[in-house]
This record gives structure tokens, C-alpha cells and sequence, in this order.
């Protein structure tokens, strides 16, 4: 049998988190310890599955199933194919990055560490599960840990606010998408006969057009609420401001690519004919998320607010790529949420190191420091590139395929709107990047800045090459997202 | 030869790379690195060119090579490298420009001078004091970030490189956003000071709204050709289809809207009306910068690509009225506000945006080949301005320091005198001068601005000849205004008074430069140019018309545009002489007019129509009213009904109905039969029963859904 890479990968976080618990709370620095080696584990697993997947014959791959109830027809049933996988690396990378980043957390380390872990476990679970009750299953593992990380460790102003806010609307979200889900799971049965909650079974149920039309919006909005969509974004940003910073990693980074990826496993995938009757919305609604996330992140003068609506900004690109259901778009829509996911990784990490020594995020009050701080500077300028999509970073690769696809499904005007809406990106970021780094430094504090540590400096080399090799060698991850694609085509009737 | 054009870009990049990562601490070691990493891409460029122009036939054997990069499907994404007679004298002047440029920055950041009292990054150097024959005096002091000039520098040299050896749209692109965040580092290099900051966000900004456009022309072109290599795209039956295709915008061509989407990108780099405004705010930057952005690279590159979709361009009629309108419209209004500033940088910088203006309506009415010919000549003689300019601000400025006059040192009306200074910076700039004013014969200016004139004249389009003459009027006019207020005369200040040559490593480019300024021109003389015509062959018509299939033919010879060349070079500089030899303050000036020092008030145009409400939008509607408002406020709205809910159901049901009467009825009932049982209830049993009742329903969801369907 062969070494059950996913499951292990699944559930390295939350052994480690259980592991952790079992610790004495003044056990700090085994705390960090065992999280580092679990994350440096998992992550070493994650490249392992990367690099092993086999492009040629494409598909679901490195498949594991357990039975678990299987007279509800439910079972642990792990796979990925080329859209998951780097999804999956992902994870593996915005977890080790995270733990670096909060080495110095002294708040109930043991705790939070724990929290994280098992937030964790249900995003790498969301991304490998081929089973529709296990991907709620763990969707609802991520989303949980999400409300303590917050309430406990975050920003005391609007913590339990955020908190809650963040709470109501994903599970909200997920109720809606479940009732769809459920409502899929009874029809099929009643078509073929058989109870599962099999996805590779359920994608090849030839479900009604009339039903399909019908229940795709809940399933897909639903899913898609964590993604971030318009207008069921207004939780992403509060949420990310509240958070500490190695959760904000979390949320932006991978736990809203949750919601895209499973609005295109279980909405697109599973309800084509739907998708493509609903397109257009979903496009439009894409549209509004990318200029009018744009528009806000422009006015804010709190920097955590600036990247946390540039995010609804990209995700907006992310949501447009699937919604054009062509190649191109779908491809650079998954290279989207890779690059997203780095950039804002390394955008979150960056501001905690700055409100972590200044203990101020106003844009203002904050200047000069490039001169304390390079690499922060130089990580965030790196960021800035990618999130205004310059060719020679990874956001161009995905960017410039998203735009072809717009540009290919003749809804033209929707290209250029989207397209300039890339320039307000620049502008904020770079007025940003010059106030808060080159500007002049506000007095109260000059010789406050202290120099970041050297495992900040390695989160923060990792994320950056990371968005420089894809940009210069798209043939690093464009093949993997083309192959996933191309299943998805498939599924879509060729088109 | 392809591998030398493959390794072209990749000194200065190295020296980026080298100059950031290892030797910022050592001065000598990082320009030696930089330079000689210009030094190495200009050898290369050089035997690249030399080979170029000895092959037979070089337009149809040209050098191309290419390798997969983005895998699209089942195909991959070629990039690759091509030199055509059009790219080889594209490299030729643009590492002739970039050399020198690289050379004479050692002597303009002030090598070998000591380090300033009180500099500090990011602001410009304000000079030391040193002592002297036991005197103290100030000189000039080494830049802060002399360094990081270098490196910057280099990477600014990679994009333009890149760029030029490009054989597809997409690595031209990369090397032309390059050039864009290259432009943004160094104007805004000096971050210190707002103005510089603000400058560099305006530049990048303005040209990124071209680049946009540019990056949804390529998508379309991609989607509508399936390729974005040169060779493929300009097949003729590839350009036919296109020409064919109709699209909804405009009633244009599927080629038309190409050609302009890709146009546009041009218009904003090269700095076009309406996207001219962030050229001239460029100055902000280091002299050698503006020397850097203004000639040799980021503007000539707009122009270069707009020659290089020619063939594209050129298929919608639509598409080359806009062209000429632009260029021609932009040649006249450009030239109109240089003639009212007082600025020695700020005059070239409008002419710059006056000649780009004249190469793309030269696009315009079909003269590529004049264009490009525009293009070469203005690199060498506007670099050679620039650097002349920042000559005369390096002299002014150690007068400056030396004297402690406090004199706004790029200020011409604080100059005078100075041919005799700085006699080298003089006639060097003389002859830059008289060849952007197209001074007959002796300088390559005149050839190639004579060669659109001829054009426009000779294809028929009147109004861009005429708009053009006018403009050229003009830029003879304030060229000669300059060069009198700046040179001529007696010492206006002290400044000017004690201002000294520069150092070698700052003439010797300009003498360079001034030889190419001069005598570039004979390279394309017109075969029946009165006297001189067929004496040289024109080379450069033959040459660089070879690109396309389609071989251009040259214009019929007429007196007219020749006589009108003649007349507006000689009559503008001559008037501009008569009128400003007895200047002494801008209160002589009867050119101060206010519309015109203030450029037309296009930036505060922009600022009300665009930058105003943009912010409106996104402060007042977006954030506040969309965001905080409306979606927060329902979200709120909901919230609080709930709660009121929750509060309605407590007080008027729960505790009236279930408590009292159900819950209490009960327990008195309880109560009644026996007292046994009293402790239990206690007001809980309400919880219990919400409790049991939610696990009921979900049961019997679970029920009908799973157990039923089976």
C-alpha cells in the first residue's frame, strides 16, 4: 500500500495541536518547538505531494478512502488533483511562515498554537477531501478555531466584534451551501440509487438543468461568502484587522481560498449547467468585488485595512476566473490563489512586524521604515509588484490569463473595468509603501524600531521567492493548474 | 550571434544584483561594477549592430531565436530574442545613450568629493565643508546612496535591453514595466523631499493607465491570433484576418482596436497628450535620470514599440487618424508651454514630449522609417542636452556652494555667462541645441525632423504638416531662448559668476554625444536632396525600410517642406536670439503668460475632474455609504432585530407564557402534587426544553433526508 501522504498531511496539525495541549503552559518554548518541527513536517509532505503528482496522467491522485459511516455512504476520501495540489502546498507554506512569525507570541502560546494547528488540519482537509460531508466536515474544523483566535488573541479593539461578525457569515454561508448540498446528495440518490457523498461518484450524476439552475446560486453563494464575494464580503476585513497576525496569515492567505475552492468543488464542478447559467452574475459580482475593493482599500488609513480590502480586491479575480468556465481563466484564477495567498501571507506578516514595534497601524503616524526594517520593505514592495500584477512576479501569471479569459467570454467592457481597477491597486499600495517605509519618521518613534529576527527574515525570503520563481518560471506551477482545469472543462461539456 | 543577443540584458542586471546584495558599502567597486556592466552590453550591441549592417539582406535574414516559457494548453508561450534592422539601430543608440550615461553619473553624483556635514538618504547633498590653505569653504559632497544609484541604474538598462531584443509582445512588455518601476525608484530616488515622492507615484501612475490598455490589447491579440511573437503576428494573412474582424467599440477593426489599446500603452510612456503630465514632473529625479528616462530609454521605448506594431496600426484608417492627431496635437501644445518655462530642465523635458510628439504623428501619416529616423537622432542629441543641463546645474551648484548664494540653481534667470565657465558644457550643448532645433545641414536634427516635414507634406496631410511646422517654429524659438539666457550674456548671480567646468568623467559623454548629435544625420540624407542628395546613399531609408516585407517608398522631393524647414529652424532661433539677448529678469519675459507657465492647467484639470472624485467615490460612496453604511448597516439592522427578538421572546413569551404558565404552572402543579420534586425545575427547565426540541428537528431532518430516501 502506498504511504498515506494526505491523511498524514491532514492530520499532522491536529496531532500536533493535541501533542501541544498535553503540555505544561510554561512549556513555551517546546510549544514552538514541536509546532515548528509539525509545520516543517507537513510542509516537507506538501512539496513531497507537489513534486510527485503526475502531470501526464493528471486526475485525482494519491487517493485514499476509509469507509466511515458508509450506510449515510460517508467516508474519509482523500485525493488531489491539479487545482487542490498547490492549494495544498499552500497551506503547508502559510502554516511553517505562520509559526515563524508568532515565535514571539507570550499570550498562551500553548493555546494558540493549538487553535491554529487544528485550523489547520480543516483547511488541509477541505482541500483533500473527495468526500462532500467530509469537506463540510472539516470546513466547519476551520471556521471553528477561527472565532477563538480572534476573540482571545486579537486586537482588543474590535476583537469580539470582528469575531463574531466573521462567525455569523461563514456559518451562515455554510448553512446554505449544506441544505444545497443535502439537497444534491437526496437527488442523486434518488437517480442512481445509491446513498454517497462521494464527489468523484456525484460529478458524474447527469443532474437536471432545471435543477442544477436552481440550486447552484445557494451552493456556489454560500461557499463563496468565504471567498470573499461581493456583497457577502464586509467579514473578510474586520476580520483580518482583529486577528493577530500569524491568523490573519491564516485567514487571508488560505482560509479564503477555502471558500473559492469549494465554491468551484461543489458549485461549478458538481452543478456545471447551473454555472454556466449563472455566469454572468457571478461575474458581475466579481467585477464590483475588484473596483469596489479597490476603491475602499484606497481611503484606508489603517494598513491592516489596506491589505485587508485589497484581498476582496484579488479574491474578486479569483471569483471572475472561474466565472468565465474557459481555460484561460479558470487556470490563471488557480495560480490567483496561489499568488493571493503567498502575497497576502507576506502582506500580513509584514504589518504585524510593524504594528508589532510602532504600535500603530495609522498610515500617518507611520514613516522611515525602510531604514530599520529593509527586508520588511523590500518583502512588501515584492508584495505591492505582485498585487499590481507586473510581469516578472507571480501576479502576472495569474492575472493575464484571467484577463484573456474575460476578454475571450466578449464581455469586453468587464476586461477593461477590471483592468484599470489594477492601476487604483497600484496607487494605494505605492502610496502606502512610500509613506509608511520612505517617508520621514515620526519622532516618537525614532530608536523604537527594533531589527526583525532571523526567523521573520526566513518567512519572509520563503514568501518572496516564492512570487519571484512563479513569475519568472510560470512552468513551476501553471502545468498543475492546467491539468485540474482541464477536468473541469470536462465536466463543463468541452467548452 | 543569437547567444550574444540572448546575454545583452544580463550585465547591468548582474550589477543590480551584485551592487544591492554585496558591494553597497563600497563606492569605487559598485560604479566600477555598473559601468563596466554597460561597458560589456555595449560591446555586445555593438558587434551585434556591426554584424547587423554587414549582412546582405539583413531584413530578410535577421537574427531570432526563441525558447517555451508559459504553457498555455497543449502549446507553450515562446519567448525569444530578434534583431532587426529596426532593433539593431534601436540598440544602437540606446546603448551609445546608456554608456554614457552610466559614465558620466560617476562625475554627477560628485565621486571622490568628501562626504557631506549633515546629508543623509534621501535627500540630495548638500555639500561639505573642507579645509583649504587653512581657509574653510564648502564643496560639493558624494551622493548618500551612490550605491544604490548604480544598481538601480542597471536594472533601469535591463528593462531597456529586454525590451529591444524582444522578439514577442510579452517579454516587451517585462522589460517595459521594468522601465516603469525603474522610472518610479529613481525619480522618486531623492524620498526625502514630497515633491520627488509624489512625482514618482504620478509617473508611475499615469503610465500604468497606458499600460493597462496596452495589457488588454496584447490579451486581445492573443486571443485573436493565438500568438504574440513579431513573425506571427505580421504574417500577412494573420494581419488580414484581422484587419477582416469587426468589433462593437468604435466601429473599428479587430486590428484597429489592437493597434490602439497597444497605442495607448505608447501614449502613456512616451508621454502623449492627454498622458504627457507626469514627463515634466520626472525632473525630479537626478539629472542623469532624467537623461536615463527622456532619451535613451522609457520614452524612446513607447515610440519603438508604436513602430513596431506599425504593421498592425497601420491596417484601421480610424486607428492612424488618432495616431497623427495625437502626435501632431501633442508636437504644438508641448512646445507652446516650454517657451514659458524658466526651468533649464523643465524647457527640455516639454520638448521631449514636442518631439516624441513628431515621431508619432510621422507614425501617423505612414512614415515609419522617418520615425524611427526621429527617434535615433533625438536620443543622441536630447541625452546630449540632459547631461549638458545637468552639467550646467553641476557648475552652477559648486558656484552655488562655494559663494553660499542660496539661488535656485536649475533657475535659467539666475544664469548668464556661462560659455565661458564652462566652455565644453557650451559648445557641447550648442550643437545638442541647434540639432533639436533643426539647424540646416550641419545636425542630425535637421535630417530627421526634414524627413516628416517631407512626409507629412508629401502623403498628403496638410494639417499635420502645417501643426508640425508651427511646433517646429516654436521649439527653434525656445531652444535659442534657452541657450541665450543660460550661456550668453554677463553673470546674472554669484552662483553663476563662480560656476566651474565639470570633471571629465561629465564632458567627455557630452563630447561623445555631441559627435553623434552632429553627425548622425548624414546616415539618411535623401536621395534628391538638393546638392548633398546621392553624394551618401541613404542608408538609413534602405536599412531600417527593410523591416517590413513591404519596402516604403520614399517621397517625392519638394521645395516646400524644405524651404519650411529651413525657414522655421533659422527664423526660430533667430528671433529667439533677437529677443532674449537683453534679458535680464522673467519681469522682461513677455512669454511669462499664466496659462502657459501653467501648462495649460492640465495637472489641476486632472486633479478636479479625476483625482477628486475618485476619492470621493471611494471615501464617501464605497467606504462609507456602500460599505459602512448600507451592507454594515442591514448586517447591524439584522442583528439588532434579532437581539430584539431574543428580548421579545424573553420577556413576552418566555417568561409570561413558558415560564410562568407552563414552566412555573408545571412546578406548582409539581408543587401541588408533592414537594418532592420542587428543586428541580428552578426556572431551567425552558433550557431543556429548547434543547430537546432543536435536537428533535434536526433528528427529523436527518430522518426525512437520510433515512427516508432509502
Amino acid at each position: 500500500m502506498q504511504f498515506p501522504f494526505l491523511s498524514v498531511i491532514v492530520f499532522t496539525p491536529l496531532a500536533a495541536a493535541l501533542v501541544i495541549l498535553l503540555y505544561k503552559a510554561e512549556w513555551k518554548k517546546a510549544v514552538r518547538w514541536t509546532a515548528l518541527a509539525a509545520g516543517l513536517f507537513a510542509l516537507a509532505l506538501s512539496v513531497w505531494v507537489y513534486i510527485a503528482y503526475d502531470k501526464g496522467a493528471a486526475g485525482y491522485q494519491f487517493i485514499e478512502k476509509y469507509d466511515w459511516m458508509p450506510m449515510f455512504g460517508i467516508s474519509l476520501h482523500f485525493g488531489v488533483d491539479g487545482m487542490s495540489v498547490p492549494l495544498v502546498l499552500l497551506t503547508g507554506i502559510v502554516m511553517v511562515t505562520g509559526v515563524m512569525i508568532s515565535w514571539g507570541i507570550e499570550d498562551r502560546p500553548r493555546e494558540f498554537f493549538a487553535f491554529l494547528f487544528i485550523l489547520a488540519s480543516g483547511v488541509f482537509g477541505v482541500f483533500a477531501s473527495l468526500d462532500l460531508f467530509m469537506l463540510f466536515f472539516f470546513y466547519e474544523i476551520a471556521v471553528f478555531p477561527m472565532y477563538l483566535l480572534i476573540a482571545i488573541w486579537g486586537w482588543i479593539k474590535t476583537r469580539e466584534y470582528a469575531a463574531m461578525k466573521l462567525t455569523l457569515y461563514l456559518f451562515i454561508g455554510s448553512v446554505v451551501s449544506l441544505v444545497g448540498a443535502l439537497v444534491m446528495y437526496w437527488t442523486a440518490a434518488q437517480q442512481t440509487g445509491a446513498l454517497t457523498f462521494d464527489m468523484l461518484a456525484l460529478e458524474t450524476v447527469k443532474f437536471a438543468p432545471e435543477f442544477q439552475k436552481i440550486w447552484f446560486l445557494p451552493v456556489f453563494l454560500g461557499f463563496a461568502i468565504l471567498g470573499g464575494l461581493f456583497p457577502f464580503h464586509n467579514w473578510s476585513p474586520d476580520g483580518h484587522v482583529a486577528a493577530p497576525t500569524a491568523v490573519s496569515m491564516f485567514h487571508a492567505g488560505v482560509l479564503m481560498k477555502l471558500g473559492a475552492f469549494a465554491a468551484l468543488r461543489v458549485g461549478i464542478m458538481l452543478l456545471p449547467e447551473g454555472a454556466k447559467f449563472w455566469a454572468p452574475l457571478i461575474m458581475s459580482l466579481a467585477l464590483v468585488n475588484i473596483v469596489y475593493g479597490a476603491f475602499i482599500a484606497s481611503v484606508q488609513t489603517d494598513f491592516k485595512y489596506v491589505i485587508g480590502f485589497s484581498s476582496v480586491s484579488h479574491m474578486g479575480l479569483v471569483a471572475m476566473g472561474f466565472a468565465t468556465l474557459n481555460a484561460d481563466g479558470m487556470t490563471g484564477a488557480g495560480v490567483q490563489m496561489f499568488s493571493h495567498g503567498v502575497m497576502t501571507a507576506l502582506f500580513f506578516a509584514a504589518v504585524g512586524m510593524v504594528y508589532d514595534r510602532a504600535h500603530t497601524r495609522e498610515i500617518p503616524k507611520l514613516g522611515g521604515m525602510v531604514k530599520p526594517l529593509p527586508l520588511v520593505a523590500i518583502g512588501v514592495i515584492v508584495g505591492s509588484l505582485v498585487s499590481m500584477g507586473m510581469p516578472g512576479f507571480s501576479g502576472f501569471i495569474a492575472e493575464f490569463p484571467i484577463f484573456r479569459g474575460i476578454w475571450d467570454t466578449k464581455l469586453w467592457w468587464m476586461a477593461i473595468v477590471a483592468a484599470i481597477s489594477i492601476v487604483i491597486t497600484a496607487a494605494y499600495v505605492l502610496r502606502v509603501v512610500l509613506k509608511v517605509f520612505f517617508g520621514d519618521m515620526p519622532a516618537e518613534l525614532e530608536g523604537h524600531i527594533t531589527p526583525i529576527k532571523p526567523l521573520d527574515k526566513i518567512a519572509l525570503v520563503l514568501l518572496m521567492a516564492l512570487m519571484i520563481g512563479i513569475g519568472i518560471l510560470p512552468a513551476l506551477m501553471v502545468p498543475w493548474v492546467e491539468t485540474g482545469v482541464k477536468h473541469i472543462l470536462s465536466l463543463l461539456g468541452g467548452a | 550571434m543569437t547567444w550574444i543577443i540572448w546575454l545583452l540584458p544580463l550585465p547591468p542586471l548582474l550589477a543590480f544584483f551584485v551592487i544591492i546584495l554585496f558591494t553597497n558599502k563600497n563606492k569605487a567597486l559598485s560604479h566600477g561594477i555598473a559601468v563596466g556592466a554597460a561597458g560589456l552590453s555595449w560591446l555586445g550591441s555593438m558587434v551585434v549592430f556591426i554584424t547587423a549592417i554587414g549582412t546582405e539582406e539583413f531584413g530578410k535574414h535577421i537574427f531570432e531565436s526563441a525558447i517555451n516559457w508559459l504553457p498555455t494548453g497543449n502549446t507553450w508561450l515562446q519567448i525569444g530574442v530578434r534583431i532587426d534592422p529596426l532593433g539593431a539601430v534601436t540598440l544602437f543608440f540606446a546603448a551609445w545613450t546608456i554608456f554614457m550615461i552610466f559614465i558620466y553619473s560617476i562625475g554627477y553624483q560628485n565621486f571622490g568629493q568628501p562626504k557631506g556635514d549633515h546629508d543623509r538618504p534621501g535627500l540630495p547633498p548638500h555639500g561639505a565643508t573642507v579645509e583649504e590653505h587653512g581657509k574653510k569653504h564648502t564643496v560639493p559632497s558624494i551622493e548618500p546612496m551612490y550605491s544604490r544609484f548604480f544598481a538601480f541604474l542597471g536594472l533601469f538598462a535591463f528593462g531597456m535591453y529586454v525590451l529591444v531584443v524582444s522578439n514577442n509582445l510579452l517579454t516587451m512588455f517585462v522589460g517595459w514595466e521594468i522601465m516603469g518601476l525603474c522610472s518610479y525608484l529613481l525619480i522618486g530616488f531623492w524620498y526625502g523631499k514630497p515633491s520627488a515622492r509624489n512625482a514618482a507615484v504620478k509617473a508611475f501612475m499615469t503610465t500604468r493607465i497606458g499600460d493597462v490598455f496596452m495589457l488588454l490589447g496584447i490579451a486581445f491579440l492573443y486571443s485573436a491570433t493565438g500568438s504574440l511573437t513579431f513573425t506571427d503576428i505580421f504574417k500577412p494573412e494573420v494581419l488580414e484576418a484581422l484587419a477582416a474582424a469587426k468589433t462593437p467599440i468604435l466601429g473599428l477593426s479587430a486590428a484597429g482596436l489592437i493597434g490602439l489599446l497597444l497605442f495607448i500603452g505608447t501614449v502613456g510612456k512616451s508621454a502623449q497628450w492627454p498622458l504627457h503630465v507626469w514627463l515634466p514632473d520626472a525632473m525630479e529625479g537626478p539629472t542623469p535620470v532624467s537623461a536615463m528616462i527622456h532619451a535613451a530609454t522609457m520614452v524612446s521605448a513607447g515610440v519603438y514599440a508604436a513602430i513596431r506594431m506599425f504593421p498592425l496600426i497601420s491596417l484601421d484608417p480610424a486607428t492612424m487618424s488618432i495616431v497623427a492627431f495625437i502626435g501632431a496635437f501633442t508636437a504644438l501644445f508641448a512646445a507652446t508651454i516650454a517657451v514659458a518655462q524658466n526651468d533649464i530642465k523643465r524647457v527640455l523635458a516639454y520638448s521631449t514630449i514636442s518631439q516624441l510628439g513628431f515621431m508619432i504623428a510621422a507614425l501617423g501619416v505612414g512614415a515609419y522609417v522617418a520615425a524611427a529616423f526621429h527617434l535615433v537622432t533625438h536620443a543622441f542629441f536630447k541625452a546630449l542636452l540632459f547631461l549638458g543641463s545637468g552639467s550646467v546645474i553641476h557648475g552652477m551648484e559648486h558656484g552655488a556652494l562655494h559663494t553660499g548664494d542660496h539661488a535656485d540653481v536649475q533657475d535659467m534667470f539666475n544664469m548668464g555667462g556661462l560659455r565661458k565657465k564652462m566652455p565644453i558644457t557650451f559648445w557641447t550643448f550648442l550643437i545638442g541645441g541647434f540639432a533639436l532645433s533643426g539647424f540646416p545641414v550641419l545636425t542630425a536634427g535637421f535630417w530627421s525632423k526634414d524627413e516628416i516635414l517631407a512626409d507629412a507634406f508629401g502623403h498628403g496631410h496638410m494639417a499635420v504638416f502645417v501643426t508640425l511646422a508651427v511646433a517646429a517654429f516654436f521649439t527653434a524659438f525656445y531652444t535659442m531662448r534657452q541657450i541665450t539666457l543660460t550661456f550668453f550674456g554677463e553673470p546674472r548671480t554669484k552662483a553663476a559668476e563662480h560656476a566651474s567646468e565639470t570633471p571629465w568623467t561629465m564632458t567627455l559623454p557630452l563630447v561623445i554625444l555631441a559627435v553623434f548629435a552632429a553627425g548622425f544625420g548624414w546616415v539618411g540624407i535623401p536621395e534628391h536632396f538638393p546638392a548633398l542628395g546621392g553624394i551618401v546613399p541613404n542608408w538609413f531609408h534602405e536599412f531600417v525600410g527593410s523591416t517590413l516585407a513591404e519596402h516604403p517608398e520614399a517621397v517625392e522631393f519638394s521645395w516646400i517642406p524644405l524651404a519650411t524647414s529651413l525657414f522655421v529652424a533659422l527664423g526660430g532661433l533667430g528671433l529667439g536670439w533677437l529677443v532674449y539677448r537683453n534679458v535680464k529678469s522673467p519681469k522682461q519675459d513677455f512669454l511669462q503668460i499664466p496659462v502657459l507657465k501653467n501648462k495649460w492647467y492640465f495637472d489641476e484639470a486632472y486633479n478636479f475632474l479625476f483625482v477628486k472624485p475618485a476619492y470621493w467615490i471611494a471615501e464617501k460612496f464605497t467606504s462609507l455609504f456602500m460599505d459602512r453604511w448600507l451592507i454594515d448597516g442591514i448586517l447591524h439592522g439584522a442583528a439588532r432585530f434579532s437581539l430584539f427578538l431574543g428580548h421579545f421572546f424573553r420577556n413576552y413569551i418566555d417568561k409570561p407564557v413558558v415560564n410562568e404558565l407552563i414552566g412555573d404552572g408545571t412546578g406548582n402543579l409539581v408543587k401541588a402534587s408533592g414537594s418532592g420534586l420542587r428543586k428541580i425545575q428552578a426556572g431551567r427547565i425552558q433550557y431543556y426544553m429548547v434543547v430537546s426540541m432543536v435536537v428533535l428537528v434536526i433528528f427529523a431532518v436527518l430522518y426525512y433526508f437520510l433515512i427516508g430516501g432509502m
